[in-house]
């Protein structure tokens, strides 16, 4: 059956399998990536005309203050939203699931509840959020005060000290279901024998989790771990929801998404830029893949000699 | 172990045993009040009248404060209706020509030898990781050039794209599980070999679930494209529609939180019909 079909110059039925999806990908998903790239190396007229400028724009985004201020900014309150959701949501993920695999009753009502933020849109999440932190509205403050806290209230997402690290937490409270789902079914796909044996052996269930499971888990540490990093290195829609394109209070919870939305479209002072809308993407891409590529490389492939 | 001791032993055991059980309860039910808590506020209020939801935002709406006022304004100014349609029209149609246009390339990346198979699903494979956004400039001249800008089918064809990577990844692992031998019993009875991928076909049908259900939430979802492709108010999907809504009306109190809750109640159907499909298809290991 192999060889026969093997032998043949190029059945035609492979094709008609193949080229709908290929031509779809190429067209919608490749061709562009790649044009993007292209475009960052090219300057657009207003008529439309394209000129070659090589890596000027990339010296224009780096170094000319109009935009290096914004992108520089943008990275580092993006590497802040990282950290941060790396820090916290997914050890509370971990946390989550392993209570949810050693917690006897509810483990079902409970994985579904959970997750049940997560799969809202961001839109939705943005808004209820802006509403309950609104000091107008008074609910958190209200329950501050009610346990005695009331003092500490600010409105955090109107401060420029605050206001990213609570738009982060607001993203960590929506896809934290991500991670407890993928160390849950990590966990419950131990073996119990194995940890039978080692209570047999006198460890207690803290030596249990960090010298038998976690090694165990650790391809799924990988998978969350990346899939956080390309997400967050992409995020936008929360931002753009909650604090508007401009990423306010004075640009304090800009990332790159939207600094990449602002460039291409355009902003209340400027004018939307094509061309330095690419660059920032192509900046986005370098970042985004040099991740996928770490991971891919160094750590998948230290996993593998570890499990070997 | 020693005998005399085991009586002390276990009634210790047994405290710690109830302790591992009673610790784990309480932090996943303070948990999962963190989790609905804000939810529950935006629902309960959205049936109340202003005065009430800022009097007395954290009771139930009773007949004293009952009111409906938000979700006529709801009503009368936002197309939610078409919006409605609208998403239903991309998500389902993006859905459909994804598993259909996927699951042939899956099958012919899994049933046939031939040069260049393993290099196609490395090119395929390309798109799962890198998110589609980041061609934005370019997708938006595309829609111009052929004058899909502000249409849905402009939408689809994105949410196509944006899928196939990782459905035809998925779909190709199931697919090398089929057996050999029904293919060739079929082969040798005549059939052809579209024939026998419509065969196939219902062999991966959880697959095809639970790749449907994760690929429809992002899209349903999805704000990024519907803003820059798609944004007239004839093609807005309820997630733009929505946003714009808010923006528009951000001191209507009621109407604001009657948006949210309209909003949030079809995917939440959807999902507490389909959860148990949902998690038991990743925890089953179905998108390893």
């Amino acid at each position: 059956m192999d060889q026969k079909t093997k032998r043949k110059p190029f059945p035609a039925h492979i094709i008609v399998f193949l080229a709908p999806a290929l031509l779809v990908y190429s067209v919608f998903m490749v061709f562009p990536l790649l044009d993007s790239l292209r475009l960052s190396l090219f300057s657009i007229t207003d008529s439309g005309q394209e000129n070659f400028v090589a890596f000027s724009n990339f010296t224009t985004l780096l170094t000319n203050p109009d935009y290096s201020i914004r992108f520089w900014g943008a990275l580092r309150n993006n590497l802040v939203f990282f950290i941060i959701n790396m820090l916290v949501q997914n050890p509370l993920g971990l946390l989550l699931a392993s209570l949810l695999v050693t917690g006897g009753f509810g483990r079902k009502f409970y994985r579904t509840v959970l997750f049940l933020p997560t799969v809202l849109s961001v839109v939705i999440i943005g808004f209820i959020w802006n509403l309950i932190l609104n000091p107008l509205w008074g609910v958190t403050s209200g329950m501050m005060k009610f346990v005695g806290l009331g003092a500490f209230f600010r409105p955090w997402l109107g401060l420029e000290g605050s206001a990213l690290i609570t738009v982060s937490l607001i993203s960590v409270w929506q896809f934290i279901g991500i991670p407890m789902i993928l160390f849950y079914t990590a966990l419950i796909g131990i073996s119990e024998e194995l940890i039978e044996a080692a209570r047999v052996d006198g460890a207690n269930g803290w030596e249990i989790f960090w010298k038998i499971k976690f090694p165990l888990i650790l391809p799924t540490v990988g998978v969350v771990s990346i899939l956080t990093f390309v997400g967050n290195f992409n995020a936008f829609d929360l931002i753009y929801t909650m604090k508007g394109a401009l990423a306010g209070p004075n640009f304090s919870t800009d990332v790159m998404g939207t600094l990449f939305f602002r460039t291409f479209f355009g902003q209340q002072l400027q004018l939307g830029n094509p061309s330095m809308g690419a660059t920032v993407a192509t900046m986005m891409f370098i970042i985004i893949l040099t991740g996928v590529l770490i991971y891919t490389f160094l750590w998948q492939r230290r996993i593998q000699t570890y499990e070997m | 172990m020693n005998t005399p001791t085991i009586k002390s032993v276990s009634s210790g055991y047994r405290l710690k045993q109830s302790l591992d059980v009673i610790v784990p309860q309480l932090v996943l039910f303070l948990y999962m009040l963190i989790a609905l808590f804000p939810i529950f506020m935006i629902i309960i209020n959205s049936f109340k009248s202003r005065d009430a939801i800022f009097r007395a935002p954290f009771s139930i709406p009773n007949p004293e404060t009952f009111s409906l006022i938000g979700y006529n304004t709801v009503f009368s100014r936002a197309n939610f209706l078409t919006y409605f349609i609208n998403s239903f029209t991309v998500t389902g149609l993006s859905l459909i020509l994804a598993l259909w246009l996927g699951s042939m390339a899956a099958y012919a990346l899994s049933e046939y030898r031939f040069k260049g198979n393993a290099l196609l699903g490395l090119y395929l494979s390309f798109g799962i990781m890198i998110p589609i956004r980041l061609g934005t400039v370019s997708i938006l001249r595309i829609m111009v050039s052929l004058n899909l800008v502000n249409t849905l089918a402009g939408l689809i064809l994105i949410y196509i794209a944006q899928a196939l990577p990782m459905t035809i990844f998925i779909l190709s692992q199931f697919m090398r599980q089929v057996p050999k031998e029904l293919k060739d019993a079929a082969r040798i009875d005549g059939a052809n070999e579209y024939y026998i991928y419509w065969l196939v076909l219902p062999l991966v049908r959880p697959a095809l679930g639970a790749i449907g259900i994760f690929t429809m939430i992002p899209i349903w979802n999805d704000l990024w494209f519907p803003l820059i492709v798609a944004p007239s108010t004839k093609t807005a999907t309820i997630t733009l529609g929505v946003q714009q809504f808010l923006g528009q009306y951000v001191s209507d109190w009621n109407a604001v939180l009657s948006s949210l809750t309209l909003a949030m109640v079809p995917i939440l159907l959807v999902y507490i019909i389909f959860s148990r499909q949902m998690i038991g298809s990743i925890t089953a290991g179905a998108l390893k």
